[in-house]
């Protein structure tokens, strides 16, 4: 805690969509009157303290107004009202290698850069060697940029910012870039920076990257702050604006009066041909009334209600649930499960429980179905009516909530059998 | 709408002295829609290495890859010249003597501002890349242009200088220093000229065409391969005339680099008893002095204009780029 890094008073910036804007003047003289566009807010009175040392990520969807900010952060656009105080030094990664001369060597785009990012002939001499090696391009370095695959290209981009020793780092979204080890070496210059008690200001969709390494957390919705403080609360207003959708007309999907309505999915039984119908899929875990989300290792239900029309033997329900990016986590049944059911004609429902949920946060999709086991007549099928919003406190990143503890054992470890 | 006023310096000069580590003093920033001048032209001062390396890059990329090299920053002016040469001195038969350094000694001048108004008006929008995504003083990018044609200028003058050995001219050395305030004026009006321009263009592509066709005229305004005292001085009949011709700045000036590198105010022809012919204005040297003071008054004076403009319309250059 300290002093303010970066104070944003009351910044709006306005833009104007323009349709099919003259860009010449005889254009302009005879649209002068014509010429149509659409206001837009990118950002509308935004106030934020930033305190020295501290690693704020800021969360939107596309077009929320997140980039405009950090580029009026960094200066590259005004605000066209208020205004934002800087102390102290300020580098700028809106893209990496911006400013890259292609048919440059490396090694003067290192000087190029560098003075672009305010340093003089000397300081990128004294820091030119770190560059160099924490891009790993010591072999190309006098190889002109123009022949960099885009991972070189990126590498080196990063370096110089990193190496030109800022008081406050500017992180667009280029962290998302370049292969998996040189992410985690930028992760580990961005950890650092903490420890050197720098001010960091990143944009990022991933609420993974977030808990991972913010203190704070703002997020836009529209050019407005909806949400400024500590990660979890922040990546649960940034879900609920998800949900939304991007437009903002919101609502749709959660309805603030009814905090079951996205929990109970009902539906119409469409024929009577199926002997048995899925009426509906019922999660339920704790605080559920409340809480739109379920808490990363609290137990979970998923209950499915039915209606038969006749008595069935051998009724299998079969539940699978698949995580963000599409990969099945679960493929189950009764009948994998080791149970028998017999339907009886009337109404009835089936429950899966969880003892407790085992991931870490996301939106997992689920299906149900209903199916018999001779035969192998699918009664019905619900593709992707069990959306599970999970939502984790801690810091871990990954997939897995696993149950976990640490400890340190210090002095002899001898009775350890070494 | 606030304001700079606290403002105390930029992130480069903060920079500056980082390497001072710990017992540095936070610099303060303010990112507004208003900043003032001197601000601006502090800004500009600060990143002066950058000014430096883009001008270097710039020359670095032209001619890599060409054998020649720099040479080629000479060949198209002389070819400029010959042709006037040829054209004016031999065909036209024009009664300048030594006509090869009086054409050089204006054209060196008009080379150096007729390059550096013309890059630096489209450059704005031709480095769009880096506007969008750096922050810098974008007038850094227009003086990189006056810059690069004064590195050219430079390479230039040497070719001038060995026209002037070969051919025995020697210029008024005590006026010499007053050729550096006049390449000095021209820069500061290419580089007013350059940054508003710039500015301008960015929200209408047209200024960096007709920019084109005003220099192709504006050439011909000033005395450079015609003399103005005798072929058009004798023909002004009103005060006005000479008015207008002057109101052009580079007229005075180019006369000033002829005064000081043709240095030869009177023109003794050979044949005896001709009372010789003045081929440039018998003005007195403090005249030409006088005539680059108020030049630089107001030359000085459009930048600060120009900067204003530039202020006014810098704030969306990265939505309309």
């Amino acid at each position: 805690m300290g002093d303010v890094a970066i104070s944003i008073q009351d910044v709006s910036k306005h833009f104007r969509l323009y349709h099919e804007r003259g860009t010449s003047l005889k254009e302009r003289l005879v649209k002068v009157r014509t010429s149509r566009y659409d206001e837009l807010w990118a950002l509308s009175q935004v106030s934020l303290d930033i305190e020295e040392g501290q690693t704020i990520g800021i969360l939107g969807h596309n077009g929320s107004g997140k980039s405009t900010l950090l580029k009026c952060i960094c200066g590259v656009l005004q605000p066209t009202s208020g205004q934002i105080v800087v102390q102290g030094t300020l580098a700028g990664l809106l893209e990496l290698g911006a400013g890259f001369q292609p048919e440059l060597s490396g090694r003067d785009n290192v000087f190029l850069n560098g003075s672009m990012l305010g340093l003089s002939r000397t300081e990128i001499e004294n820091v030119f060697d770190d560059i160099i090696k924490f891009s790993e391009l010591e072999q190309f370095i006098d190889n002109q940029v123009k022949f960099y695959s885009s991972g070189m290209y990126v590498r080196l981009g990063f370096a110089i910012a990193v190496n030109v020793d800022p008081d406050i780092l500017v992180i667009d979204e280029v962290l998302a870039v370049g292969d998996e080890r040189f992410q985690r070496k930028c992760m580990d210059k961005i950890r650092e920076f903490q420890e050197k008690n720098k001010t960091i200001v990143f944009v990022t969709q991933s609420a993974e990257q977030v808990r991972q390494i913010c203190d704070s957390t703002l997020v836009l919705k529209n050019g407005h702050s909806i949400a400024f403080g500590e990660p979890g609360h922040a990546i649960r207003t940034f879900r609920e604006t998800l949900l939304e959708g991007p437009d903002g007309v919101g609502g749709t999907v959660i309805d603030d009066a009814d905090p079951n309505a996205e929990r109970v999915i009902e539906f119409e039984p469409d024929s009577h041909e199926q002997p048995i119908q899925i009426l509906d899929v019922v999660l339920s875990y704790p605080d559920d009334a409340s809480n739109a989300y379920l808490k990363s290792g609290d137990p979970l239900s998923v209950r499915v209600a039915y209606q038969a029309e006749n008595d069935i033997d051998d009724v299998i329900f079969s539940l699978t649930i698949v995580e963000p990016k599409g990969e099945t986590l679960l493929s189950t049944s009764t009948e994998q499960m080791g149970l028998h059911f017999d339907v009886k004609t009337g109404k009835g429902a089936m429950e899966f429980a969880f003892q407790s949920w085992p991931l870490l946060d996301g939106l997992y999709k689920g299906s149900v179905g209903i199916q018999s086991r001779k035969g192998g007549v699918m009664y019905d099928w619900k593709e992707d009516v069990v959306n599970i919003e999970v939502l984790y406190d801690g810091k871990s990143g990954g997939l897995l909530n696993l149950p976990i503890s640490g400890s340190f054992t210090t002095g002899n470890l001898n009775e350890r059998g070494q | 709408m606030a304001t700079d006023a606290s403002a105390s310096s930029s992130p480069a000069s903060a920079l500056g002295e980082n390497v001072q580590a710990e017992a540095r003093v936070k610099k303060t920033r303010v990112v507004s829609a208003r900043m003032s001048i001197p601000q601006r032209l502090k800004n500009i001062w600060t990143n002066r290495e950058l000014l430096r390396n883009l001008i270097s890059t710039e020359i670095k990329v032209k001619y890599k890859g060409s054998a020649l090299g720099l040479l080629w920053s000479m060949v198209s002016p002389a070819m400029t010249l010959i042709i006037y040469y040829v054209v004016f001195g031999v065909i036209l038969k024009n009664s300048i003597p030594h006509f090869v350094i009086y054409l050089f000694s204006g054209l060196l001048l008009w080379n150096f501002f007729n390059l550096g108004v013309q890059s630096a008006t489209g450059i704005i929008v031709a480095r769009s890349g880096i506007v969008k995504k750096v922050a810098f003083p974008r007038e850094i990018l227009v003086l990189s242009c006056i810059g690069t044609a004064g590195v050219f200028l430079f390479f230039q003058s040497l070719v001038l200088i060995i026209f002037m050995v070969v051919l025995g001219v020697a210029p008024d050395w005590q006026l010499l220093p007053l050729w550096f305030l006049t390449l000095f004026i021209v820069a500061l009006l290419a580089s007013a000229l350059g940054i508003a321009l710039s500015a301008i263009n960015v929200y209408m592509r047209d200024m960096a065409h007709l920019i084109e066709v005003i220099l192709a005229a504006w050439f011909w305004a000033c005395p450079i391969v015609y003399s103005f005292w005798t072929q058009l001085h004798a023909r002004f009949h009103h005060a006005w005339e000479s008015w207008l011709y002057f109101a052009n700045p580079m007229a005075p000036l180019v006369l000033t680099s002829q005064r000081v590198i043709y240095n030869a105010p009177y023109v003794h022809l050979t044949s005896a008893g001709n009372k010789g012919e003045q081929i440039l204005p018998p003005w007195r040297a403090t005249t030409y002095i006088s005539w680059n003071v108020e030049l630089l008054v107001v030359s000085s004076l459009l930048l600060w204009i120009a900067l204003v403009i530039f202020g006014r319309l810098e704030g969306n250059f990265a939505e309309e780029l």
